[in-house]
Parts: structure tokens; C-alpha cells; sequence
């Protein structure tokens, strides 16, 4: 590896976002101490102002692509970096901000600020890989750390990062929990979800609402029919499942069909 | 100009360890500077936006989504406000559960800031990483502290950032007693973390400058405040919630993405730590107070480097705070209370880590979303924060370029700006004309 002693050189970059997957990798603590002994971290902006230019052997990227200036960021990213990891749904999915490509832009900017023509934004809030080649992809909002935390040591024994991507349902059962969609008849977005967060919502007795992005192969539309027969309108139906990961693949796909 | 070295312009393009992007452009002209622009770059998210149509109970979990620091900041004062117009108040039990997990995620952001962000300025360091090998203690203790505080959250609401657990009118499910326990069992050692860290900010070589400023933030009236109180400043002035707007004005900057709040008579004010603790100094945890007079530290600190000890302190306050509201906690019957839905508007502020957070939301009859405004801290500290420039600004350029460079910085780390918030980090140029 080409950092200091041999470490892995890390790079840490941050795009349009909250901060949160970020704080997943401070939050690692103690661990993130120990990593140290393995991994030089370069450019961390946020916790550090010792930047240093590339190249990286592994970049992380927080958040969604949403700014011209971004879009020749990843660019350059990917140009500087051996691996390149998208970080929690925004950087995989084009994130929450995302909701906002379902309006006409101009009236979007109008509603925050008085004068919209000075606001630099693309029109659609998109993931990295639009942009560039991605080499793994962590979703979940935030990135889970232990996954974030796994795939780094995943990276520096140097084997292929897998994680599973199961629906959510599947951590539920595990769980042991009681299915809220069957118990309480309360519309769930677990059986399109992936797992990752260790089935929380279901665990408050409450549904989904899809932090961490489609699974392997969902059928949003047998969903959509299960929450209708629910009781909800098309439109209530179309409000659950257009959330956090709206603008991933499979979700955009469906909700492009099932809304015309 | 003095200072060893001439220099006609300093660029600092992006801020480091801080919460976003941003830059920051000062003028000098004859030997002072003149003008200055804190310039936020991070890219707008136009939450306002797209949370029209959108059901009144998902505010919370959407709007947590602006900030991954202080999520629960956003949860609190959307919860309470939309609780506002249907006429609900949660229950003392709630309110409980809601002041733990929202003190936990002070301790997380504080501390966050004042070891690994902030203390690298004083200690003449670049990061935390580097502070360790030094200082092995104060970072041990640095990270026990956070994690208890992010424990604190998880148990109530799941998980640190972005929590679940939480809705309008109380919580998702009940939180027994004896799941809070697991805080309480090293609390006297966790005390004593609260207490070294503290004792750590105040030997720390913070510069000697101050002047008179114009501090705002919520006033508690038994409790230090946190997620209610009234409105105060030290003019005097002291007014409800509901009326932040009318005491305000907003103004669009074209250098900048964020907002730009300030007084109706243009005055900028300063929100978050040093504004509450200066405002609310009897209210915090007497043991916070003696360590802190032990030291001669006493309000009104009028000196924004000083914030890293409001930060401490609210920090040990928070901790001990949280002990004694389990103490108290008893469990209710239901998890949250129920409403009928109506139309209405209303506002609710809510003290985030950095300070006054406003929400204002009108809602349909059917409980759609009709109109949202949000005002985080660090939009209302972005005047103040130019203005500090200025003030400070003699002594910025008594510095060779370097230092002055980072003697700007720090004084912009002084409020731990959530770019990410505003926006909502940080160029900086300085141009001699």
C-alpha cells in the first residue's frame, strides 16, 4: 500500500449531506484509534486539517452528487483513488435530497430562497455512480459502522467486501419481532428493504420507511397491493415507498409506472 | 500592516474540522480589515421544499436528516411544534425520555467538537489523532464520554444518528426503567470523565480578548434549558417562541448558500453554548459551577474562544442531568399521546448543541404539510461570526500569514458551525486593497 510505513492511505470526502455516515466512521472510536496502525488517513476534512493530496488506495464518499462542482469532485476522485466506496444512501442512492427530483426545480428553489437564480445546484440530486465507477457500496441512513468498520478490514486483508443483502423481513424474523404489517396492519417497507440496521423500526412497533435502499430484486409492486389493500390511497401508497432511497434504481422505476 | 511578514492575501479554501463546506474572504485595507465574508459552499438540500405534501408525523424523521450531529435537535422541535397545533402535550414520561436521549446527543456533538475539532487549535495540533499520542487521557476520556452519550440516545432511540424511537406525541413504544439501568451502572467514573474533561478546556491557552456582544438563546425557568423556554437576550429583551420572526430579519447572501439571520435593529447575535450559559449560569449542575469557579471562571464570558469551556461545561452538566432524570423516570402507561388531526400553524424552538433551532410548520386538515420553515443556529450565528472577524481583526493581523490564517479559522471553529446545518464549510482569503 503506498502510505507512511506502508498503511493504507484513506480518504475521506464529503459531498451534499449530513455529516451522519461521517460521524459512523468518528463514531467508531477506539476502533478507528486501532485502524490507525494499518491505515493512514490523508484526507479527512472534518477531522482533520492536515490534508494531503493523492493518490489514495481507498477514498470513502458521504452524500449525493448535487452541484456541478461535485460532479468534477467524484471525477477527480476517481481519478486519485484505487478503490472507491459510496457511503450510506445518499453517495448510493442520491439520498433524501433526492425527493426534491420529483418537483419542477425552479419552483423548489423559489419555495427556499428569495433570490433562486444565485443558487449553483444541478437539477437532480444523483448517487456517485451516475458519475463514476463505484467500487463497493455501503447504503443505510447512516451507514451501519460495524458494516462500514467490517468493510475497511474487508479491504485491507484484501478480499472481496461482501455483505449480505437480504430484506429486512429476514433480520425481523430474526429479530423475533411481531410483523407490524400483519399485527397492526400498518404499511411497512421491510419486504423491499435491505437489511442493515438490525430491523429497528419493526422493533419499535412501527414500519419501515427504507433507510438503507432496495434489496436484491424487490417487487415494490406486490407491496404497493399490500398497502393498498391496507386501506391506503395510490397517493398515500405512492408517499410511503417514494422516501429515503426514492431515487434508487428499482424504487424510480416502479413509482414512474405506478404514478402515471 | 505589521506583523513579521507582508502579506496581501491568505486563502484558506475549505475549513477543516468543521460540519460542511464553507470559505471565508477578509479585506484589509490600511492595515485593518474591513470587510468579511464567511462564504458557505455546501450544496442546498431545499428540505423546505420537498417536505410540502408530506404527512405532519413524518417532520421528525425527515427533517433529522439535515443534520447527522444533532438529529435530535430536529426531531424535538419538529415534534413539539406539530404537538403545538394539534393542542397535545407529551407526557411527563416522554418529555423524561426526551430530555436523556437529547442530552446524550449534547454530549456526542459537544464533545465531538471540543476534543476532536476544536482543542487540535489550542494544543497547536492537526487532529485528534495527533492529540493521542500526547494527551492519551484526554482523548480515552474524550471517547467514553461520547460513546456514553451516544449510548444514551440508542437505548431510548435506537441508534445515535438518525434515531427511530421517537415521534409527535411522545415515543414509538415504552421505555422500561430497567433498560435505562445500563447508564448508570459506571456512573460515578463516567461523573469523574465529565469532571477530567472539563478541568482539561479550562487549562487550555485560550487567547485573552473581549468585548460586547449580543448572546440570545432560550431561558430555562427551573431547568437549564433544552427543549422549551422562552426567548432572551442580554439587552434585556425577553419574548415566547412564537414570535422569533418578528424579532429577526433574514437576508439572502449571494456568496452564500446559508441564510443570514440577525436582531429586526440589524444587530448580529450570537446562539448556542456561551449564549446559554451565560443566560442560564444558575441553572447549571452546582458541582458544574464549582469546578468552574475553582478555576475563576465566572458569566458573562465575553469571549467567543471561551466557548470551548461553555462546551465543557454544559458537557458535565448534560451528564449529570441525564443521572438524575433516570432517577426520576417512571414509566407511563401509553408511549405517546394521540390526536385528532387538524389545520393549524405554529413554531416551536428547541436548544440543538449550537443553539436555537426554529421550526414552523402549517399542516392541512388532512395533516399534509402545507408550509415549513426552518432556522438552525448556525444560519442565526453566520452575522456574528463576520462580525467576530472584525472585532478580532487586530489581532488576527498582528500574526504572520500562517497564523492569521488559522487564527481565523479558530475563530470561526468558536461556533461550531453545522455547515451542513445551514445549508448549509469554510474558504478563506484575505485581499489587501
Amino acid at each position: 500500500m503506498s502510505g507512511e510505513n506502508g498503511k493504507v492511505r484513506l480518504a475521506v470526502f464529503k459531498l451534499t449531506s449530513c455529516s451522519g455516515c461521517q460521524q459512523q466512521i468518528v463514531d467508531l472510536g477506539e476502533q478507528l484509534l486501532t485502524l490507525l496502525d494499518r491505515v493512514e488517513v490523508a484526507y479527512f476534512l472534518e477531522a482533520s486539517s492536515d490534508a494531503k493530496p493523492g493518490p489514495y488506495d481507498v477514498a470513502l464518499i458521504e452524500g449525493s452528487v448535487s452541484t456541478p462542482h461535485e460532479e468534477k469532485l467524484v471525477k477527480n476522485i476517481r481519478e486519485n483513488s484505487k478503490i472507491v466506496v459510496s457511503v450510506g444512501s445518499c453517495a448510493t442512492y442520491g439520498g433524501i435530497q433526492a425527493l426534491r427530483n420529483w418537483m419542477k426545480f425552479e419552483e423548489v428553489k423559489k419555495t427556499v430562497y428569495e433570490k433562486p437564480e444565485w443558487v449553483e445546484a444541478l437539477e437532480k440530486s444523483r448517487p456517485v455512480s451516475d458519475f463514476i465507477k463505484v467500487d463497493y457500496a455501503i447504503g443505510g441512513c447512516p451507514a451501519n459502522k460495524l458494516q462500514l468498520l467490517s468493510t475497511l478490514k474487508q479491504i485491507l486483508i484484501g478480499r472481496r467486501i461482501y455483505h449480505r443483502e437480504e430484506s429486512l423481513c429476514q433480520e425481523c424474523k430474526r429479530k423475533g419481532n411481531v410483523c407490524v404489517v400483519v399485527a397492526k396492519g400498518e404499511p411497512c417497507l421491510g419486504p423491499i428493504i435491505k437489511e442493515g440496521c438490525g430491523a429497528l423500526c419493526p422493533s419499535y412497533r412501527r414500519g419501515c420507511y427504507g433507510c438503507f435502499g432496495p434489496m436484491i430484486d424487490p417487487k415494490p409492486n406486490a407491496l404497493a397491493r399490500r398497502f393498498e389493500d391496507l386501506g391506503l390511497s395510490r397517493e398515500e401508497t405512492a408517499l410511503r415507498i417514494r422516501n429515503i432511497t426514492s431515487w434508487s434504481e428499482p424504487v424510480r422505476r416502479f413509482l414512474e409506472s405506478y404514478e402515471r | 500592516m505589521s506583523g513579521k511578514e507582508d502579506y496581501s492575501e491568505i486563502k484558506v479554501e475549505q475549513l477543516a474540522r468543521v460540519e460542511g463546506e464553507g470559505g471565508v474572504w477578509v479585506k484589509v485595507k490600511d492595515g485593518k480589515i474591513d470587510y468579511v465574508e464567511v462564504n458557505i459552499f455546501e450544496p442546498p438540500r431545499f428540505f423546505e421544499a420537498f417536505l410540502k405534501g408530506r404527512s405532519y408525523l413524518e417532520a421528525p424523521d425527515l427533517t433529522a436528516r439535515i443534520c447527522g450531529i444533532c438529529p435530535l435537535a430536529y426531531v424535538m422541535a419538529a415534534s413539539r411544534a406539530m404537538e403545538k397545533i394539534l393542542g397535545i402535550k407529551a407526557s411527563d414520561a416522554a418529555n423524561k425520555l426526551r430530555k436523556i436521549a437529547f442530552y446524550g446527543e449534547w454530549i456526542e456533538s459537544h464533545v465531538l467538537h471540543f476534543a476532536f475539532l476544536h482543542a487540535p487549535d489550542f494544543l497547536g495540533k492537526h487532529s485528534i489523532f495527533e492529540i493521542a499520542k500526547e494527551y492519551p487521557q484526554f482523548v480515552k476520556d474524550a471517547i467514553a464520554a461520547r460513546n456514553w452519550g451516544n449510548r444514551a440516545i440508542e437505548i431510548i432511540g435506537g441508534r445515535p444518528v438518525h434515531p427511530v424511537g421517537f415521534r409527535v406525541g411522545g415515543l414509538h413504544r415504552i421505555i422500561r426503567k430497567r433498560e435505562l439501568e445500563p447508564l448508570l451502572r459506571n456512573f460515578d467514573e463516567v461523573k469523574k470523565i465529565g469532571k477530567r474533561l472539563l478541568e482539561f478546556v479550562l487549562k487550555l491557552p485560550i487567547p485573552e480578548i473581549s468585548y460586547d456582544m449580543v448572546f440570545m438563546s432560550l431561558k430555562g425557568e427551573k431547568e437549564y434549558p433544552i427543549l422549551e423556554g422562552v426567548v432572551a437576550n442580554n439587552l434585556g429583551e425577553e419574548f415566547p417562541e412564537d414570535e422569533f420572526e418578528e424579532h429577526t430579519i433574514v437576508e439572502q447572501k449571494r456568496y452564500s448558500n446559508a441564510l443570514h439571520y440577525r436582531l429586526k435593529n440589524g444587530k448580529p447575535y450570537i446562539t448556542g453554548p456561551l449564549a446559554r450559559f451565560n443566560l442560564n449560569y444558575e441553572l447549571l449542575s452546582p458541582e458544574v459551577r464549582d469546578v468552574l469557579e475553582e478555576f475563576g471562571f465566572k458569566p458573562p464570558l465575553r469571549n467567543t474562544y471561551q466557548s470551548i469551556i461553555a462546551r465543557a461545561a454544559e458537557t458535565y452538566h448534560a451528564i449529570l442531568e441525564i443521572g438524575r432524570l433516570i432517577e426520576e423516570y417512571r414509566e407511563p402507561n401509553r408511549a405517546y399521546e394521540e390526536a385528532e388531526v387538524k389545520a393549524g400553524e405554529a413554531m416551536a424552538i428547541v436548544e440543538a448543541p449550537r443553539g436555537m433551532l426554529y421550526h414552523r410548520y402549517r399542516i392541512s386538515d388532512e395533516g399534509k404539510i402545507l408550509y415549513a420553515n426552518i432556522v438552525p443556529p448556525t444560519a442565526q450565528n453566520y452575522a456574528a461570526m463576520e462580525e467576530d472577524i472584525l472585532k478580532v481583526g487586530d489581532l488576527i493581523l498582528k500574526q504572520p500569514k500562517e497564523k492569521a490564517q488559522k487564527l481565523v479559522e479558530t475563530t470561526i471553529r468558536n461556533y461550531d458551525p453545522c455547515i451542513s446545518c445551514s445549508v448549509h464549510m469554510i474558504r478563506l482569503k484575505i485581499i489587501e486593497e
